[in-house]
């Protein structure tokens, strides 16, 4: 327990941080406010890193909201897994608000309200992974999915605003089903508190924490875009302006399947195992379907959120894995890989469609030569989607396929293998355009360097981060 | 069977209707009012079967409230979007999803 002045408590200025300066970039009017963001989003990565480096020593942290503890008061608590959450969250937030704040030219009515929206999904998400009772879970799914939405609209063209739509009620859906997993739990252990849920729960659980349980999973599914659920994903990552697309398919999706392992490991372990091999058999049709479409696709948007599909797909191989402790590693790690790559991903595509003004991989011809530095970002990103040597896609990957052969679970390690080649077809598919003689007609309009080198900081981070794993993965060690 | 018990299992009805509405329904005004029933019927579960013996349980009660708002916050922003729509293209559905 960290038993700081509650005022100056790290965890409960992760929240009100975020708050604030989205309140003040809506008050300061459309389009202002890129500055407090990043001011206050630096303040956020060095608290987040000062508590993940506590909990790493082998604490946790607890804050209750205004003094007034559980039942009707809000408890928060922090363990290695939500203390990871939080440093992703940081750490990919600040170089995106660096780069959206060259990208959104003043007067650019797709900024008009992004630094707001985007200070509210902050504050929803560190809200979400800090958050110990149900119910409160789901009114910050809720924050979180509403100020996405409200991101996701705007571009302002009818494309873009029946994505937002689309996604709207999708993720009210996957919410609703949530919700009512949350009654019947309330209803069957009068309580949500997870932890003391803990203890209750258990193997002779009654017919109505099953039903709870499935109706929760089958609503977070939704919210992660776990194929057959990602219908609503391509549209409104790949219509989106490119940092609204990065902090979505980087952070958004990761929340609910953050919150699908904390069930998965808390309060619900006696009962979700048993779908332990559905979850993996989705994810795997998650890898197959949405590389496919990846390299299929004609925009280089629609290709980088359709290979989003495919990446969340790992993530749910873990399921059957995690009676070996290196399976919640490999997870933490590909959340980690891939929400540095594919923020950058999005990064350097939002730089190539600026600079050729279209949103097709045809068009990419000659940018190797023009835009180096956002092509070699847009490869080493690539190369944490394949999971190459030494980036940290390469120890996620090798983390599941060395847990599945322990298990004798091969098919998982062949799922992994397979995945792998095919990410490289859609990444090598965008390259080799990018090498391609440019048209003769060809001009490309000048980019700020600031965007060309965010991207390139996202991107690089996702590899390096490879030769640094060890101290991240030993985090989720301490999950309460 | 109790009270509280017969609210359950309406609750759960309406929100199965619900769901049904949002997933089905093309008229997005409909949808709307569709993802609102679901919501009312998730209410009405959370409320009906916490309580024991007829006395109501508050708890619940404050988690209904603090899930209305939400509610009406979601509806609010679906309200807005449709008016966008509907400004842009004159169509109250949604227009097909295309990758060119």
């Amino acid at each position: 327990m960290s038993m700081s002045e509650p005022l100056f408590d790290p965890l409960a200025w992760l929240i009100l941080l975020p708050l604030a300066w989205a309140t003040l970039a809506f008050v300061l009017g459309p389009g202002r406010g890129a500055w407090p963001a990043i001011a206050g989003l630096a303040t956020q990565c060095w608290l987040a890193l000062d508590l993940a480096q506590k909990v790493g020593a082998g604490g946790t942290a607890a804050h209750v909201v205004g003094g007034w503890g559980a039942p009707l008061g809000i408890d928060l608590a922090v363990d290695g897994l939500s203390a990871a959450m939080l440093l992703l969250t940081q750490a990919v937030a600040l170089p995106l608000a660096i780069y959206a704040r060259s990208y959104f030219k003043p007067g650019d009515p797709a900024g008009t309200w992004f630094w707001p929206l985007t200070g509210f999904l902050i504050a929803g998400l560190n809200a979400l992974f800090v958050s110990a009772d149900l119910f409160n879970l789901y009114v910050t799914l809720e924050l979180v999915g509403l100020a996405a939405v409200g991101l996701v609209a705007a571009g302002g063209g009818a494309q873009q605003v029946a994505a937002a739509l689309r996604y709207l009620f999708a993720t009210l859906v996957g919410s609703g089903a949530y919700l009512l997993g949350v009654a019947l739990i309330y209803g069957a252990y009068g309580t949500v508190s997870i932890a003391t849920l803990l203890p209750l729960v258990t193997d002779d659980a009654p017919r109505l924490a099953w039903i709870a349980g499935g109706l929760m999973v089958a609503g977070l599914m939704l919210k992660t875009a776990l194929f057959p659920f990602h219908f609503w994903l391509p549209p409104a990552h790949g219509g989106a302006p490119a940092p609204v697309s990065a902090l979505l398919s980087a952070l958004v999706v990761k929340a609910s399947f953050y919150l699908i392992l904390r069930l998965w490991l808390g309060p619900l372990q006696a009962v979700l195992p048993a779908f332990a091999w559905l979850m993996a058999l989705l994810g795997a049709a998650a890898i197959f379907w949405g590389s496919w479409q990846a390299i299929r696709a004609v925009k280089l948007k629609r290709l980088i959120a359709y290979s989003t599909v495919a990446q969340l797909g790992y993530l749910f191989l873990i399921f059957p894995l995690l009676a070996a402790p290196g399976a919640i590693h490999a997870g933490v790690m590909q959340v980690f890989a891939h929400g540095l790559a594919k923020a950058g991903m999005f990064a350097a595509a939002g730089v190539l469609i600026k600079a050729t003004g279209q949103d097709t991989v045809a068009g990419l011809a000659g940018a190797v030569e023009r835009l180096p530095v956002t092509m070699f970002a847009f490869g080493l990103a690539g190369m944490t989607l394949m999971g190459l040597p030494p980036s940290s896609g390469f120890l996620a990957k090798w983390q599941i396929i060395e847990a599945a052969l322990a298990q004798g679970h091969w098919i998982i390690a062949a799922v992994v293998l397979a995945g792998g080649l095919l990410a490289a077809v859609y990444v090598l598919r965008v390259l080799r355009q990018a090498f391609l003689m440019a048209p003769a007609s060809a001009t490309l309009a000048p980019v700020p360097r600031t965007l060309e080198w965010s991207a390139f900081a996202l991107a690089a981070a996702s590899v390096l981060l490879g030769l640094r794993g060890v101290e991240l993965m030993q985090l989720p060690g301490a999950v309460t | 069977m109790s009270t509280g018990f017969v609210f359950a299992l309406a609750g759960a009805v309406l929100f199965s209707l619900g769901v049904a509405g949002v997933v089905l329904i093309g008229h997005l005004l409909r949808r709307i009012l569709a993802f609102n029933l679901m919501g009312s019927g998730a209410f009405l579960v959370l409320v009906g079967l916490a309580q024991r013996q007829d006395v109501a349980d508050p708890v619940p009660q404050a988690m209904v409230l603090t899930g209305i708002v939400v509610a009406v916050a979601a509806t609010a922003l679906a309200l807005a979007l449709v008016r966008k729509l509907h400004a842009l293209t004159g169509q109250l559905g949604l227009p097909g999803d295309v990758d060119e």
